[in-house]
């Protein structure tokens, strides 16, 4: 825990989460109303794809903000924590999501939405911070 | 990496949160360092050496060395 709070500390990490604060709530600003607008069929034409993509452009902005991170992060040892979390979090969405192709390919799932990738890599997040914690005793963020 | 980083800083009486704050970096950082379990850029090894004014071989075991002396 007192590992975890002197990340908390960096003022890299601490720009970070502002970010990511910023961008969260510019995604459900961006979401309900698409959401209202859709399912009420009030957003049609070309708007319409316009607010499809809205909500897809904070996510983008996290993973924008994850990279500026890691160029202002100057511990590098909490620089390394995090690159692994990155690493662990990329192979194993990409692994769910070869694996669930494959079982959609030959029928024996359903067709998934694409930002289930999204959904993985965020909780491949954790799998390295356990990871990170299991092999060096610190578990990141 | 085996480094005498530890030692060093016992023998200023410096906690683990005293060094890393004279070396900008987070106390976990040193702890990690300490116990081997990440070696460190050659920048912030020289920044160690400078701060203890001693040559980095002082501080840090090469790992060549080491293994040398094994066999």
């Amino acid at each position: 825990m007192k590992g975890l709070l002197d990340m908390l500390r960096t003022p890299a990490w601490k720009r970070y989460n502002w970010r990511v604060i910023w961008l969260s709530l510019a995604y459900v600003a961006f979401l309900l109303p698409a959401v209202y607008g859709f399912k009420h069929k009030l957003i049609v034409g070309s708007v319409a794809w316009i607010c499809a993509v809205l909500p897809a452009l904070p996510i983008i902005g996290i993973f924008a903000a994850m990279g500026r991170y890691l160029v202002e992060e100057q511990d590098e040892y909490v620089r390394m924590l995090m690159v692994r979390q990155m690493l662990w979090a990329s192979g194993f969405a990409l692994s769910c999501a070869t694996i669930w192709g494959f079982l959609d390919n030959f029928g024996l799932v359903g067709h998934a939405d694409g930002y289930w990738v999204v959904v993985a890599w965020f909780f491949g997040l954790g799998i390295g911070g356990i990871f990170n914690k299991l092999t060096l005793g610190d578990g990141g963020c | 990496m085996e480094n005498r980083l530890r030692l060093l800083r016992a023998e200023r009486n410096w906690s683990q949160q005293d060094l890393g704050e004279r070396l900008e970096v987070s106390r976990q950082s040193i702890n990690a360092i300490e116990t081997g379990k990440y070696d460190p850029s050659l920048p912030l090894a020289f920044r160690i050496a400078e701060l203890f004014d001693l040559p980095i071989e002082d501080i840090f075991v090469s790992p060549s060395r080491r293994s040398s002396k094994a066999i």
